[in-house]
């Protein structure tokens, strides 16, 4: 017989994040319930969550790029960035996230995932170069346009890194999917899973390159 | 050999240093709950190892506390004005790019010498670290190109890394906590469990409804987990392999990759996956903190039907 009560759990993060509680408190609780419904004592739970959560340090190492980024900021990295892209003719905002998705498809597709990154050039050049571009596409921008644009910055950043570290050959989710089937007794290269990534990675490349052209469609409109 | 610990002994000096810096600002109200958050976690980087697992229980329940409490707030010190900020950025010109450039280059090239040269067969560098190693020597590397250079104040390095730090706040830990979820969601079963129900409700007869929830079941049990890489072994065991490969003949390539990619739309549309979709809206600054999901959910679904199609087509049908 299966015990389903742990599925509450989910619920719970579910209801949390729905209701905007604080996040950590709402994943922190979910755990601790989802342990106890699933029959573990309340310090076997308390242990696992610390010792995930002690295995998983290297998740938040990223953050020590945040001393560099601050500095250069200080010293008018943004603004730079912000010349830098005025100065261009015919740069807009759509156009500059087409050239940076190419790029992170790219660089992702042979393996070089951490080159980029919402820390490491999202937030000091993508974001201010794409809002600059659009001020002179638009005018001054409206907070909520200014916000839509830097949105879509991170989510440019999240769709390259998606669908192009798959053609990778030595990508984690690669070996992930030959051991999952593997242990099936079907064997398969990383080869042959990593070709069958190419039509996808294509495919989004189209699409959320088309969605930038609208975004430019929209910011020149609206002036 | 270089291996992760000694980029935690890097990284509880950084997370130290956002604690000094946090306490140092007296223009946020709650700078003491923020001193003591960061200085926690420096303690997880440095001790984590000696703590044993209740006690870094006990320290994740007191950072879920501070944050719960809403002990954590944000200063409104100003470290250079936007005019000081234009004047320098004319000053120093295009070159201020390099040392942001510095990290990316380091990994690009410390990638390459790794894989191509001898330099795997040394030992000096853990396999496993490495892309880490490589961006923790990039910052190494970036941090002394700027102090030679722009030759800032002291302390200034601690006051900009933890107002950047202080701007993200919670955000930061919240991927660390969601791996740890994911640890006790494996202990009690769930994914055991989501995988005997998806099972039990599999059309029998047509194949494009297999096809389709295969990759339905991959979104959303990737959305519930944050990644699909927890979703993937048992959406695999539960329709992928008995019934798309196995009993339908199906493409057993296209079957994985494709179903993979079908996961990751899924982690487009989920804040569950923070590090992708809550901390970018914390690190831009954005009013809601789901703006960067409502910005990819178009993109995700387009490319779930993308997925669907590939699958049914491909994966039966060449």
């Amino acid at each position: 017989m299966i015990n389903y009560w742990p599925l509450l759990g989910i619920a719970l993060v579910v209801v949390g994040f729905a209701l905007r509680f604080n996040p950590l408190l709402v994943v922190a609780t979910a755990g601790i319930v989802t342990g106890l419904l699933g029959h573990m004592p309340f310090l076997k739970v308390l242990g696992t969550l610390g010792h995930g959560f002690n295995e998983n340090r290297y998740v938040t190492i990223i953050w020590m790029i945040l001393p560099v980024v601050g500095l250069l900021e200080r010293y008018g990295l943004q603004e730079r960035a912000r010349t830098l892209i005025a100065g261009i003719r015919g740069a807009t905002a759509g156009r500059l996230l087409i050239v940076y998705l190419a790029l992170r498809q790219v660089l992702s597709a042979l393996g070089l995932t951490t080159v980029a990154g919402h820390a490491q050039t999202v937030r000091p050049l993508v974001a201010p170069m794409a809002i600059a571009a659009a001020e002179k596409q638009h005018g001054e921008l409206e907070e909520e346009t200014s916000e839509r644009v830097k949105a879509m910055c991170a989510a440019t950043d999240n769709v390259g890194l998606f669908f192009g570290e798959d053609i990778f050959l030595a990508i984690a989710s690669i070996l992930l999917i030959q051991g999952s089937l593997a242990s099936f007794g079907i064997q398969l290269t990383p080869f042959q899973l990593s070709v069958w990534a190419i039509p996808t990675a294509i495919c989004a490349f189209f699409v959320h390159g088309a969605r930038l052209l609208l975004l430019d469609r929209k910011l020149a409109r609206a002036r | 050999m270089i291996n992760l610990h000694w980029l935690y002994v890097l990284a509880g000096a950084v997370f130290t240093g956002f604690a000094i810096g946090s306490a140092r600002d007296e223009t946020n109200s709650k700078r003491w709950g923020n001193a003591a958050f960061w200085a926690l976690l420096a303690v997880s980087f440095w001790f984590g190892d000696f703590l044993g697992d209740i006690g870094n229980g006990v320290l994740v329940l007191l950072l879920v506390a501070i944050a719960g409490a809403h002990l954590i707030g944000r200063g409104t010190k100003q470290t250079t004005s936007g005019e000081e900020r234009e004047r320098s950025s004319a000053r120093y010109g295009n070159k201020l790019f390099l040392p942001a450039l510095v990290i990316p280059f380091t990994a690009f090239i410390g990638t390459l010498l790794f894989n191509y040269t001898p330099l795997k067969a040394l030992g000096l560098i853990d396999p496993k670290a490495v892309t880490l190693v490589l961006f923790g020597t990039g910052v190494i590397l970036a941090m002394i190109i700027c102090h030679a250079w722009l030759r800032p104040p002291a302390l200034a390095a601690v006051d900009e890394g933890s107002r950047l730090a202080n701007s993200i706040g919670w955000a930061m830990v919240l991927p660390q906590m969601l791996a740890s979820l994911g640890v006790i969601f494996a202990a009690a079963g769930i994914g055991t469990t989501i995988g005997a129900l998806v099972g039990a409700i599999i059309p029998s007869g047509s194949i494009f409804l297999a096809v389709l929830l295969y990759a339905l079941g991959m979104v959303v049990f990737t959305m519930i987990m944050g990644n699909a890489f927890a979703a993937f072994p048992v959406m695999a065991a539960a329709i992928g392999v008995p019934i798309l490969i196995h009993g339908s003949g199906g493409n057993p390539a296209v079957i994985g990759a494709v179903g993979m990619l079908s996961g990751f739309c899924g982690t487009l549309m989920t804040p569950m996956a923070a590090n992708f979709n809550i901390v970018p809206a914390a690190l831009l600054e954005l009013k809601n903190q789901y703006g960067v999901i409502k910005m990819q959910v178009p993109t995700a679904l387009a490319m779930l039907i993308v997925n669907v199609i590939i699958l049914y087509v491909a994966g039966f049908h060449l």
